[in-house]
């Protein structure tokens, strides 16, 4: 008699479990979507938009990360590349200074704040992701004194900085971006280490949330003004406008007083600034926003217009208005600028070069490299290498071409993630790698040789 | 003196004869069960304040509500098949399904909040928030939010 109750109170219950199981099963298939499409649609300058989606279960997807071995990235005939150094501690921008020497500037960003129960997840996606690398806080100096390709010098230039990004050197002054402030030190020529106290010049918009704590530098060509890209604190103001106070900006600070002024704003996360030789225009690569598609919202490549606003949070590319933002503002939407050129969605734009060089083929002459640094919340993965745009009177003229690939393998295993871009006194270019720790070189392969004769 | 030895005899005599006697008159998740129920109505109450005023604050206030009352649900689940199995309980069937079904909206709502910005509550998660209390408060007929009842059959 018991042994029978026993049988049909497990069987209830065994039925309980199993439309609880389709439930949350079914609950995951909501959650799933369709592929992003052909990444190739969205670029150029009028990308595909596709409608809004909304989640219950935002898609990630993310590469695991995979030591480069005897790997190396893929460069095509006619280039060549070569670890520059390794061993860096998330390396994630670069510059060169007159004489050539490069400076890496490691760092990987404050601590992000727990707000809701999704921020914990995000923080494991991130450490799968081999982005939770410790904050070094530091630039490397790295010289190559006889010109082979191979630095022979590497010290610490500057220690203890506070998440630096962005470093601009006007005449003896070197400026470095940390995340919350501009810092200028004393720099003479050949100095291979900077002991000597910095002077702060502004405060930059930083903790304690500084979701996007990249700040990115450039001085005007008369050496007067220097350009600060601060990016916004959160994806889309979901941490309050209060929070976004200057932000998702970029600033133009008075490099005598640290006045400063917003220069263009609705920018989400602009980095790479820039000043195009040919028009004298200041250049931004920008990282748009997520959640909404695999396919929106494009991160773009766009002069940037002295007062101009350019959408984020109330539009995306021009006016098309983010249902997720409330209260509204039409009457910035109303004047919101469409960017010059879609990189397309989720590709992470961090590094950006103008090519002013002669040393790589004639082919890359005045365009621009552009270091994707991926995806992580798009099938299939988008980015994960340096593409090249072709720039014709100082503006895009064409399709981006891929240059730097090989991060990804076939499986989807990421030796590496490239961030900021240089070109080095010899005209080669530079790109950090955050994941693979390294800085390669990419260079104009040697004229190929005759092919031996066969033996 | 006498009171004392006779509350001594009489607590003997129950932890002695039948210690099971007392599992089946309190249930383990009984004390459980407000937890969600307490959770999910404020988070109604703090949706309803982020509607008005587009406040942040109040949306975490509620993703956070949402996911501690699906904690404690969890819990009042684990509670409740501990009773069935070893309590002498059957499902109280109306009930049970009622606060499953709510439960499992839940489930969807604190995604629906986790989105960033406005359409995190509106209108999709205030909506689930005040379904979830309705179907709470319909299911309340008795006084007490057990999910459980004494099986038939079961021994005084």
């Amino acid at each position: 008699m018991n042994r029978n109750r026993l049988f049909t109170r497990d069987a209830k219950l065994s039925r309980i479990a199993a439309a609880f199981a389709l439930t949350v099963s079914a609950l995951a298939l909501a959650g799933c979507d369709n592929n992003g499409g052909d990444p190739r649609k969205q670029i150029g300058a009028n990308p595909v938009l596709p409608a809004v989606q909304q989640y219950l279960i935002p898609p990630i997807r993310i590469a695991r990360p995979l030591p480069w071995g005897n790997d190396t990235p893929k460069v095509p005939q006619g280039l060549q590349v070569h670890a520059l150094a390794t061993g860096f501690q998330h390396p994630r921008s670069l510059y060169v200074l007159p004489n050539g020497d490069v400076l890496v500037v490691e760092s990987n960003g404050p601590k992000a704040p727990v707000f809701r129960p999704k921020d914990i997840i995000t923080g494991w996606v991130q450490w799968f992701a081999g982005a939770k690398a410790k904050d070094a806080n530091r630039i490397t100096l790295l010289r190559d004194t006889n010109g082979d390709g191979i630095p022979d010098t590497r010290t610490v230039f500057l220690d203890h900085l506070n998440s630096p990004f962005g470093v601009a050197l006007v005449g003896h002054s070197l400026y470095v971006a940390d995340t919350d402030a501009i810092i200028r030190y004393p720099y003479e020529d050949g100095e291979t280490s900077i002991t000597a106290p910095g002077v702060k010049l502004t405060d930059l918009p930083g903790g304690p949330i500084d979701h996007h704590w990249t700040k990115s530098l450039v001085a005007s060509p008369d050496g007067t003004k220097l350009y600060v890209g601060v990016g916004s604190n959160s994806n889309i103001a979901e941490n309050g406008m209060e929070a976004e106070r200057e932000r998702a900006a970029i600033w133009e600070v008075d490099i005598k007083t640290g006045a400063h002024r917003i220069y263009a704003s609705g920018t989400r996360n602009p980095t790479g600034l820039q000043f195009e030789p040919e028009t004298g225009k200041l250049w931004a690569i920008a990282n748009e926003r997520d959640e909404i598609g695999p396919d929106l919202v494009p991160d773009y490549l766009t002069s940037v217009q002295d007062g101009g606003f350019y959408g984020w949070p109330y539009s995306y590319y021009g006016k098309h208005l983010d249902p997720r933002v409330q209260p509204q503002r039409p009457d910035l939407v109303a004047k919101a600028i469409v960017p010059d050129y879609s990189l397309s969605s989720h590709v992470a734009p961090l590094g950006f070069a103008i090519y002013t060089g002669t040393s790589l083929p004639a082919n890359y002459r005045g365009g621009a490299f552009v270091g994707e640094h991926g995806s992580w919340d798009r099938t299939p993965l988008n980015g994960y290498k340096v593409v090249f745009v072709p720039f014709t009177n100082g503006k895009p003229s064409g399709i981006a071409q891929d240059v730097v690939t090989g991060f990804l393998d076939g499986n989807n295993r990421t030796h590496g993630r490239p961030v900021g871009l240089a070109v080095d006194r010899s005209g080669a270019l530079l790109i950090a790698d955050d994941v693979g720790n390294t800085v390669w070189r990419v260079s104009s392969a040697p004229a190929a040789s005759e092919p031996k004769p066969a033996s | 003196m006498n009171q004392i030895a006779a509350a001594e005899a009489s607590f003997r005599q129950v932890t002695g004869a039948r210690p099971i006697a007392l599992a089946r008159t309190r249930t383990i998740h009984q004390m459980l069960v407000p937890f969600p129920v307490a959770y999910f109505a404020a988070a109604l109450v703090t949706d309803l304040a982020y509607w008005r005023t587009d406040e942040v604050m109040w949306e975490r206030f509620s993703v956070w509500l949402i996911a501690g009352g699906l904690v404690m649900a969890a819990l009042v689940a684990l509670a409740a098949i501990i009773d069935l199995t070893f309590g002498r309980q059957r499902p109280a069937w109306i009930r049970a399904v009622g606060y499953l079904v709510a439960v499992l909206i839940s489930l969807v709502n604190v995604l629906v909040h986790s989105r960033d910005g406005y359409t995190a509550v509106v209108p999709t998660g205030l909506t689930l928030s005040a379904v979830v209390v309705a179907i709470l408060l319909l299911v309340a007929t008795s006084a007490t939010w057990t999910l459980t009842s004494r099986r038939r059959g079961a021994r005084k």
